[in-house]
Order: structure tokens, then sequence, then C-alpha cells
């Protein structure tokens, strides 16, 4: 089979989960949802020859739903009353995305199609990559050496936001202690 | 072209999520939708037809797909896991205050 239906395949799946998982009523069930639409990335990662990416995401989203049930898991859960207001909200909301989408088609038109890429800045890496680097992996070639400085930010960018929950969870501990 | 608009597909339902919904941990999930999908967007970019992974091996001369959009990407997706943290421990901060998950019930200053 050509890799366009089975990625058309995979693309429907994640659409379908994605939807079900706003839509649930139980949080246990959305979050296992949301790990299907995460699975269904990796697995089209795979099909796309990404296999570095594949890995990451996979570990990504078993982080991610480790962390989203263990502190959800316990809270009671309150139920969405639905109101009228809603209802309306909802309704302008999937007319409004049904027009852009309408609209966007003609933008689709216009880039590359699938399956050809433009390769200008890619042709160097591709050509001179394990020249330059020594690095059978281009893709850690281009992230631990052409583009060193790109990685030192997300390093930067995580272990701020790491910080961040880290102080954000230690206040709310001092404060229980406090109490008692 | 049908790839490329069922991924924008994707991203809708996310901002659909985002907009439509008023539960914080949905609002959560909507916005990892986005990120997932976008992530998939520029690899789908990326791809050649028959083209291998960019990892080069003795003899094998073959065309490979696109290295640079993938490293992007894989920078992307630790961001991502660094974000979501951060707002599930803030969410987890309003919990606490609040009790409820329901933005439109969380309006009033508590000290």
């Amino acid at each position: 089979m050509p890799i366009e239906t089975w990625l058309t395949f995979v693309l429907g799946f994640m659409i379908i989960g994605s939807i079900v998982a706003l839509e649930l009523k139980d949080i246990l069930s959305s979050i296992i949802s949301i790990g299907v639409v995460g699975l269904g990335v990796s697995v089209a990662f795979l099909f796309l020859q990404a296999p570095d990416l594949a890995i990451v995401q996979f570990l990504f989203e078993i982080f991610a739903i480790i962390i989203l049930v263990k502190v959800f898991i316990k809270k009671d859960y309150h139920y969405e009353e639905p109101s009228r207001i809603n209802k309306m909200l909802i309704g302008v909301t999937v007319i409004t995305l049904a027009v852009i989408f309408i609209f966007s088609i003609s933008v689709f038109k216009n880039i590359p199609p699938f399956g050809e890429p433009l390769l200008h800045t890619s042709k160097y890496y591709l050509e001179n990559g394990a020249g330059d680097t020594g690095a059978a992996n281009l893709v850690s070639s281009i992230i631990l050496d052409y583009r060193a400085y790109d990685t030192l930010g997300e390093v930067t960018v995580l272990f701020t936001a790491i910080l961040g929950s880290v102080t954000v969870l230690r206040l709310s501990i001092r404060k229980n202690k406090n109490k008692e | 072209m049908i790839i490329y608009l069922l991924c924008f597909v994707l991203f809708l339902v996310g901002i659909y999520g985002v907009i439509t919904k008023r539960d914080l941990v949905k609002i959560i999930l909507s916005l990892a939708i986005m990120g997932y999908s976008a992530n998939l967007f520029l690899i789908l970019f990326a791809y050649k037809k028959s083209a291998l992974y960019p990892i080069l091996e003795k003899g094998v001369d073959v065309p490979m797909v696109d290295p640079l959009p993938q490293a992007l990407v894989l920078t992307s997706i630790v961001i991502e896991l660094g974000t979501t943290a951060l707002l599930v421990s803030l969410v987890a901060k309003l919990f606490q205050k609040y009790r409820t998950f329901d933005i439109t019930k969380i309006r009033r200053l508590l000290g």
C-alpha cells in the first residue's frame, strides 16, 4: 500500500481520537484517548522515516500520561452543566472554523505537493554533514553541531519550566504544613 | 494535499477545544493536540518520496529525507513536555484554591 493511504488512516484515527477525548465526560478516559492520539503521531513519524522522533514522541507520551493521571486522578471531578450560552458558543465556533477550513484549501494548493520538499538548506547538510561533523546520524549532527545554540536554548526553556513547576508545587506543600 | 488538510483539521479540533471547553484539563489536552498537529505538519513537509531516514551507512547511497525539520521538531517535542508539566502544576494549584476546574467559576479573588 502507498504511504498516503497509511497516513490518511492514521490521521483519521487521530482526529476521531481527539474529538472523543474532548467530548467524553470522564477525565481518565479523555487522558487515555489523548495517549492514543500521541501514539498515532509516533506511528506517523515511523512511516515518515523519522525513527529518532518516533522514539522521543513515544517517551513524551508516556511521561505526559503519567503526569496527567498522577495529578488529576484523585481530584473529584465536577460535571459541566450544559447552558444555552455554551451551546451558542459551540455553534458559532464550529461555523467559524468551517469557514476558515474552506478558505485555507487554496492556501494548501500553493505549497509544494506531498513527497517533494524544497530542500534548499538541507542539501548542504546532506552532502557535507558527515565530513563536517563526523556523525553518521545527520539529525544528531544538526542538533548538536550546526544548531548547538538552539539546543542550548531548548535546555534553558526546559530548565525554566521544570523550575517553575517545582516552585509552584513547593509553595503549596509549605502552605499545607503551616496549616497543620 | 489531502494529508495536509487532515493535519489542519486536527489543528482546528484543538482550537475548538480551547475555545469551547470550560474545563481546565480539557484545555490542556487541546493544547497538546495542537502541538501534535504542528509537529506532524513539519515532518509531513519534510518527507521525500522513496527516501530513507537520514542515517549514513557504509556502501548504501540512497536519497534521504530532510533532516532539518526533524532536528527542530525533536527540540519542540521536548519543550512541549516542559510546558505541559508547568501547566499541569499551575492547574493543580488553582484546584487547591478554588476546588473546581471550571473556568467560569474561577473568578473570585482569594488571598
